[in-house]
């Protein structure tokens, strides 16, 4: 290996290890607050990705159908709960967020022609569409079974995976499918060639990393969220319902994930399942930061980045056995380091 | 006088066995009104149930209105707000995030008032104005308590329901807590205290309820309990110094 290979791999691991630092931000964001292991994160990743592409090659993607079905079924249960318990004035936000909403996305995406459109339109309109779908999951599948026990609720989020990954082939089929680039710009650093794409991916990953900072630290609805993570009892005697901050952790969530998809389809092919390898290497991430420490989580996924990319080239039959291989010695290294702190008091 | 919380025939049960049999317990506008009794009596369970964070049978009627299918988070934007024994308290955010997560209902509502609201509390606690960027975790029990005090004053409360402020803390701070317990009476928020240590209790209090395993075995004016003979022997400890007679 001589210089330039290696700045080659280090640029390689660089950018992936971004993706997967947003992906493990989420991942740590998603258990904090509900305590749910979030296995689909993934899935949104393929989606995000995968519905861009159909908008480019000119047809409905079907995760718009998807939408429009979890949203009826949301509002049809919401509806039935809300007139057992006679509190009908929920029904206006009902009728808003699971009908109202999808519905207008489905127009715009129909009525529009997105393949036509210039490609930041494209990219707000597949937000559009696999965004929303975070919330709706999490009133489905993990709302009913709020108080459940962690692995109650890994079983679940294991099914949900299953779920959509098994629409994902259905709605976008076996092949794979890659999106124009944001920028074909390329950039000569003296060894190395830096595209322009690249260069998106760290940028939109460093935007999105300190907006999500300046969201926990500076808004009262990110500090919400960080209160019912640290004391669930205290959040809810403050007004701070499970409910929503469960919904707003899956929006976040479900938005890092579709916007990774999209950062990353110009460079590699998306299929329906690649969203699980690449959602499980956030894992891996996740895991170096304890599922608690953001900073450790996102160093973690560079971390796993860069030892992809290496190993990729030393031993690439086994780059996949290397990068999860590392979560052994980190378990290790971790029981051995933090103690047990049981509830305070 | 017109009640701010009515209960009526309230009954919490754990699984077979009922920690609370039918109470009926009433606070008033402005008032203070505690309720006290021993350990294990029920008084934990009385106030979770009030708040909504344990399934219980009966009626509860806040600002004549009755609560059917009660939620906390709606509870609390109608202006009850709970202390609890444990506190609660976000460990790892600083103080002065502790106080504006207290105003959260608020703010979901569109009041953006929270500034004042926290000068007005920094005035009732000056310690917290000195400890504002301080871990709310690394408090001293008595800070902790004022911390927790304070969050739910932020919340403009129209009733503030505590449950054993005193717990846990030295005989001077639980001086100075009862005497700020007595002055929030005169911002006009009515208190459902909870305690055992019945004497500072029914001291600052106007009216007061004795829980006995799970039921209310008294009530009355607190003065009239401060002579009642029961209540002086099992709680006050000056068994024997007051002649007994009327019950």
């Amino acid at each position: 290996m001589d210089l330039q290979i290696a700045l080659l791999l280090g640029q390689d691991g660089i950018v992936n290890g971004a993706i997967y630092a947003l992906l493990a931000l989420a991942l740590v964001l998603v258990f904090a607050v509900t305590r749910v292991i979030f296995i689909p994160q993934g899935e949104f990743v393929a989606y995000g990705a995968l519905t861009l592409a159909a908008f480019q090659a000119g047809k409905t993607p079907g995760t718009l159908w998807l939408l429009l079905g979890a949203g009826l079924l949301v509002a049809l249960i919401d509806t039935v709960n809300a007139v057992r318990s006679g509190s009908l004035g929920r029904l206006k936000r009902i009728v808003l967020w699971d009908l109202v909403l999808p519905c207008a996305v489905a127009g715009l995406v129909l009525g529009l022609e997105p393949g036509k459109l210039p490609l930041a339109a494209q990219v707000a309109l597949a937000l559009a569409i696999v965004v929303p779908l975070g919330p709706l999951i999490y009133r489905l599948a993990f709302q009913p079974l709020a108080a459940a026990p962690v692995l109650v609720l890994l079983i679940v989020a294991v099914a949900v995976h299953l779920t959509l990954v098994g629409l994902g082939l259905l709605f976008f089929g076996a092949e794979g499918s890659r999106t124009t680039p944001f920028s074909e710009a390329r950039f000569d650093l003296g060894m190395v060639t830096v595209n322009g794409q690249s260069l998106w991916v760290l940028g939109a990953s460093a935007v999105l990393i300190v907006g999500l900072y300046l969201f926990f630290g500076r808004t009262l609805y990110g500090k919400a969220l960080r209160a019912t993570a640290i004391n669930r009892v205290g959040a809810r005697l403050m007004g701070i319902s499970a409910t929503m901050a469960g919904k707003l952790s899956f929006t976040l969530a479900a938005g890092i994930g579709a916007l990774s998809g999209i950062l990353i389809a110009p460079i590699t092919t998306v299929y329906y399942d690649t969203g699980f390898l690449v959602g499980l290497k956030g894992f891996v991430g996740a895991i170096i930061g304890g599922l608690v420490s953001y900073p450790l989580a996102a160093a973690g996924a560079i971390l796993v980045g860069l030892l992809e990319a290496f190993s990729s080239f030393w031993a690439s039959a086994f780059k996949e056995v290397i990068v999860f291989t590392l979560i052994i010695p980190v378990l290790v290294w971790r029981s051995l380091t933090t103690h047990h702190v049981e509830e305070e008091e | 006088m017109s009640s701010i919380l009515e209960i009526r025939d309230l009954c919490v049960s754990y699984g077979k066995v009922e920690a609370l049999h039918h109470i009926n317990l009433k606070v008033a506008a402005g008032q203070i009104v505690t309720v006290i009794g021993p350990n294990g009596a029920g008084k934990t369970t009385l106030l979770s149930a009030i708040m909504g964070l344990l399934p219980a049978k009966g009626e509860v009627e806040f600002q004549g209105e009755v609560q059917r299918d009660i939620e906390v988070e709606h509870l609390v934007a109608m202006g009850m707000t709970l202390v609890p024994e444990k506190r609660e308290l976000f460990g790892e955010m600083s103080v002065e995030d502790n106080l504006l997560l207290g105003a959260f209902q608020r703010y979901r509502h569109g009041d953006r008032d929270e500034g004042k609201t926290m000068d007005q509390v920094f005035g009732t606690f000056p310690r917290l104005r000195e400890r504002r960027a301080q871990l709310a975790g690394t408090l001293s029990g008595g800070e902790r308590q004022m911390l927790a005090v304070g969050r739910a004053l932020m919340a403009k409360p129209k009733l503030l329901m505590l449950d054993e402020p005193s717990l846990g803390l030295a005989p001077l701070i639980v001086r100075e807590i009862f005497h700020i317990i007595a002055d929030l009476r005169k911002t006009g928020v009515a208190i459902l205290l909870v305690e055992q240590n019945a004497r500072a209790a029914l001291q600052i209090a106007d009216y007061g309820y004795v829980l006995e395993t799970g039921s209310l075995a008294l009530e009355g004016d607190s003065r009239q309990l401060t002579d009642d003979p029961r209540i002086v022997e099992t709680y006050l400890g000056l068994g024997g110094k007051k002649p007994s007679g009327a019950a």
